[in-house]
């Protein structure tokens, strides 16, 4: 019996490939657990494009490279991705889209799926990706009349005909899918049938609009306008001013100036957006503005891979925007820890006064899987605003270092902000020893933040011998590589905050153990971090930047024969 | 500074950081003067800055302000606006800071018509980093950086703001305290993006156009003048012999960026002062 099953769609831009995966994801989710991940070129129309769709009887959420059914939807599908095929994989497409020397060597027989010709016969060639949804249906004995249902969801508006037309593709498909059902050994199981799938963009947004966002200003840039685009479907719902910035720059001065006047605001940017952004992350630490900022990694420099993934911008906000200020960086795993770290996010920076940034990356944001309902945290709405009085002190020294942050038009007092150092009121001062506490107030913040740090998670076994450190987005694929090997010595630890990093990290690394570190990044820039910061010294880096995220094979292959 | 303390004005006697006889000084008198006169309390004042010696101007007015970056003033302004629309907001720089280093914002916010007023100190010259060209400088204009001369064709902000259809176009000239101050009443009291470029001599680096250079080359546009002809107002903004004064261009048709945000159209409360309903969020991954 397999534990997972893994298939692939390889077609090209506009083919549909997205509305395809929205369907059996949905449809799947009812008897299985469910993953399902894109790879895309930075094209809107041809080249190719592939889908990834998991479906185990237990929770999954990791990216494979061995397919084992792939759908071919045009002559060009194949090549980019022939070494992910084995002797067991079964491939699907029409006739043509496979030279016959081509399918003389594989494994298994090619099998011909004229997708075309069944939409034909339901009536009209546009049918074809409900044909495919069929099939896959069939294949996967699937609930037929929820996939119908969720065929009249998206179809019911428009004509009858219509309608009426994709029930017949889906049933073509369905009858001819169901003749490999055989394929499928993979236990049913009704865990996730209540969960919602959302993906990495959706589930960030979500965390935003729970920590309060009210206002949030950007200029688009893939893989970070997902969480731009969610935010504005839902803004007339949840009162959410949403403007497109005409750069990055006024887009973080927008979110500065929001906060500034009581807004909770957020940017949500790429690392090309967010060089851009750095002058007003600086501007928000001597302002004691509070500021959120989402950044979706993809690999650099320059304009790099733009629809692919990567960590490569950790060191970019550790070190963000000129003079010495603490920040912090969140960095979420799962889809959980996208809601529960960007609510968080909020919190942190209404709280402390400072610059926090949620890191993501390309693969984060596109992987759908159920969400498994979390509890939202009310003290993140909770404003650390207050009301002024007459002569109201801006920058006030305080015994803990936070000065009251009152907003304009709010009491009696007059709120001045001023990027130049200033005094306690937040006029200009070159007063050498004002400047020094000031100074030494915004860095002393950093003490308080470690107070409220986010403890990592340890996957695996406790008397471990052997440990990789991870964050952000390698959390799924380390988790199920480490869980399919429960004879190993070898446990994870998922950093969740990865800046500032807290002392108590160094207790997972006692003297003795050796240690990994994860990292989608050609450096190891967290390992580097930990080095400076904690004296952590990393024996391994697993370390890729070719744009992909790691495998199950990749990571399986390194605890049993390199670590 | 007169002797009965206005509520824009310092107890103290501040310390200034511009050049004795600098046209700041009176473009303050005139800010100072209309603020007062238009009775509106200090706390609903907003001003946004970005850096310049024009830009330090919130920082000797007693109202609230943001003193953000160079070339930054308009976005933080824009969001103070339209996050908590019960503020006048003002925006406040030189002509370097607001049409060079922030000309982007310049032409995207006069897109977006803010309900904020935007005074732009225009002394033709950079005076804080000591004298290099601005964007407004004369060709020929010689500069320790510009040493043979400008050869850039000076930014006309009349005419491009006109272009981009801004609903209130204003140009006055420090040397004329009255005339600056009702100017920027009306700019205060315009709803919607309310450009004041002001003209006014840099004593230290700017030895061409001096008080007297302004006063003798611009002119008032007169009582007969239609200010909602906009034909008219680029004939004017377009004259480069002699430069025209006062209010040259309104529209009071246009909706402001801040009428047209649809959650202001059922419902005037700022955002701000809303709050969020967590089981409408935990709705959105709930099935």
């Amino acid at each position: 019996m397999l534990s997972s099953l893994t298939l692939v769609l390889s077609g090209q831009a506009g083919q549909g490939l997205k509305t395809i995966e929205t369907l059996i994801v949905n449809a799947t989710k009812q008897q299985y657990h469910v993953f399902s991940t894109t790879e895309v070129m930075s094209r809107v129309r041809g080249g190719n494009n592939t889908v990834e769709i998991r479906i185990s009887s237990n929770k999954v959420y990791a990216f494979k490279d061995k397919i084992d059914v792939l759908f071919l939807l045009n002559n060009n599908a194949y090549d980019r991705i022939s070494e992910r095929i084995t002797d067991q994989t079964l491939i699907f497409g029409e006739i043509d889209f496979l030279p016959d020397t081509v399918k003389a060597s594989l494994g298994k027989p090619y099998e011909t799926l004229s997708i075309q010709s069944l939409a034909k016969e339901s009536g009209n060639t546009l049918y074809g990706n409900t044909v495919i949804f069929g099939f896959i249906s069939g294949l996967l004995n699937l609930d037929k009349a929820f996939g119908k249902d969720l065929l009249a969801k998206k179809f019911g508006s428009k004509s009858e005909n219509v309608l009426k037309g994709n029930h017949i593709a889906y049933e073509l498909g369905y009858v001819k899918g169901q003749k490999f059902s055989h394929v499928n050994t993979v236990k049913t199981c009704y865990d996730v049938k209540e969960n919602k799938i959302i993906n990495g963009s959706e589930a960030i947004a979500i965390g935003a609009l729970a920590g309060g966002v009210n206002y949030i200003s950007s200029y688009p840039m893939s893989p970070a306008t997902g969480v731009l685009q969610f935010l504005a479907s839902k803004s007339n719902e949840f009162d959410i001013i949403v403007e497109q910035a005409e750069d990055e720059i006024a887009a973080l001065n927008m979110v500065i100036g929001a906060w500034y006047a009581g807004a909770r605001a957020m940017a949500t940017t790429s690392g090309g957006g967010f060089a851009l952004m750095e002058e007003a992350v600086s501007l928000a630490s001597i302002t004691e503005t509070p500021a959120v900022v989402h950044v979706a990694q993809r690999p650099g420099p320059g304009t790099g891979l733009p629809t692919r993934t990567e960590q490569g911008d950790l060191n970019l906000l550790v070190y963000a925007g000129h003079g010495e200020f603490p920040r912090i960086i969140l960095a979420p795993g799962t889809l959980e820890e996208g809601i529960l770290l960007t609510q968080r996010a909020f919190y942190l920076a209404d709280k402390f006064q400072i610059p926090v940034f949620i890191l993501s990356d390309q693969y984060y944001l596109d992987s759908k899987a159920p969400v498994t309902p979390v509890t939202l945290d009310e003290e993140a709405l909770k404003s650390f605003v207050v009301p002024s009085k007459k002569n109201y002190l801006r920058y006030k020294f305080t015994e803990n270092g936070i000065s009251p942050r009152s907003i304009p038009g709010f009491g009696d007092g007059l709120v001045k902000c001023d990027s130049d150092e200033h005094d306690e009121e937040g006029t200009i001062t070159e007063d050498f020893n004002v400047r020094i506490k000031m100074n030494d107030k915004r860095l002393g913040k950093e003490n308080l933040i470690l107070q409220d740090y986010i403890a990592p998670e340890l996957v695996g076994p406790k008397n471990y011998k052997k440990l990789i450190i991870g964050w952000g987005s390698t959390y799924g694929v380390v988790k199920e590589a480490i869980e399919s090997n429960p004879v190993s010595e070898t446990a994870f630890l998922h950093i969740k905050e990865v800046f500032p990093l807290h002392k108590s990290i160094k207790a997972f690394a006692l003297d003795g153990i050796k240690i990994a570190v994860i990292e989608n990044n050609a450096r190891g820039q967290l390992a580097d971090l930990l080095k400076l910061h904690l004296s952590i010294y990393a024996d391994e880096r697993l370390l890729k930047y070719n744009g992909a995220p790691f495998t199950i094979e990749e990571v399986t292959h390194f605890i049993k024969e390199v670590f | 500074m007169s002797p009965n303390i206005k509520p824009y004005e310092f107890k103290e006697n501040k310390d200034l950081a511009w050049c004795p006889g600098c046209g700041n000084f009176m473009i303050r008198d005139a800010i100072l003067a209309a603020l007062q006169e238009l009775d509106i309390p200090p706390t609903k004042v907003a001003m946004s800055s970005g850096i310049g010696q024009a830009a330090k101007m919130p920082q000797y007015i007693n109202t609230n302000y943001f003193n953000g970056l160079h070339g930054r003033g308009l976005p933080v302004a824009v969001a103070i606006k339209s996050v908590n629309p019960e503020l006048i907001v003002i925006a406040e720089g030189g002509d370097g800071d607001m049409y060079g280093e922030g000309g982007n914002h310049f032409i995207h916010n006069i897109r977006r018509n803010p309900d904020i007023v935007h005074i732009v100190h225009n002394n033709m010259v950079y005076g804080l980093t000591k004298g290099q060209a601005s964007p407004t400088s004369a060709m020929g204009f010689v500069t320790p950086v510009q040493v043979n001369g400008v050869s850039n064709t000076p930014f006309n902000p009349i005419a491009v703001s006109l272009c981009l259809g801004a609903t209130f176009v204003a140009r006055a000239f420090s040397g004329d305290v009255e005339q600056t101050k009702s100017i920027i009443k009306e700019a205060i009291n315009h709803h919607g993006y309310a450009l004041v470029d002001i003209f006014h001599p840099c004593v230290s680096f700017n030895k061409v156009n001096t008080f007297s250079w302004f006063k003798n080359n611009t002119y008032y546009v007169d009582d007969s003048y239609d200010r909602k002809d906009f034909q008219v107002a680029m004939q004017h903004a377009m004259k480069l012999d002699k430069y025209p004064l006062g209010v040259l261009y309104q529209d009071k048709t246009r909706k402001s960026f801040e009428d047209q945000l649809n959650i202001y159209e059922k419902n005037p409360t700022p955002i701000i002062k809303r709050t969020r309903n967590l089981d409408q969020v935990a709705k959105l991954y709930r099935d």
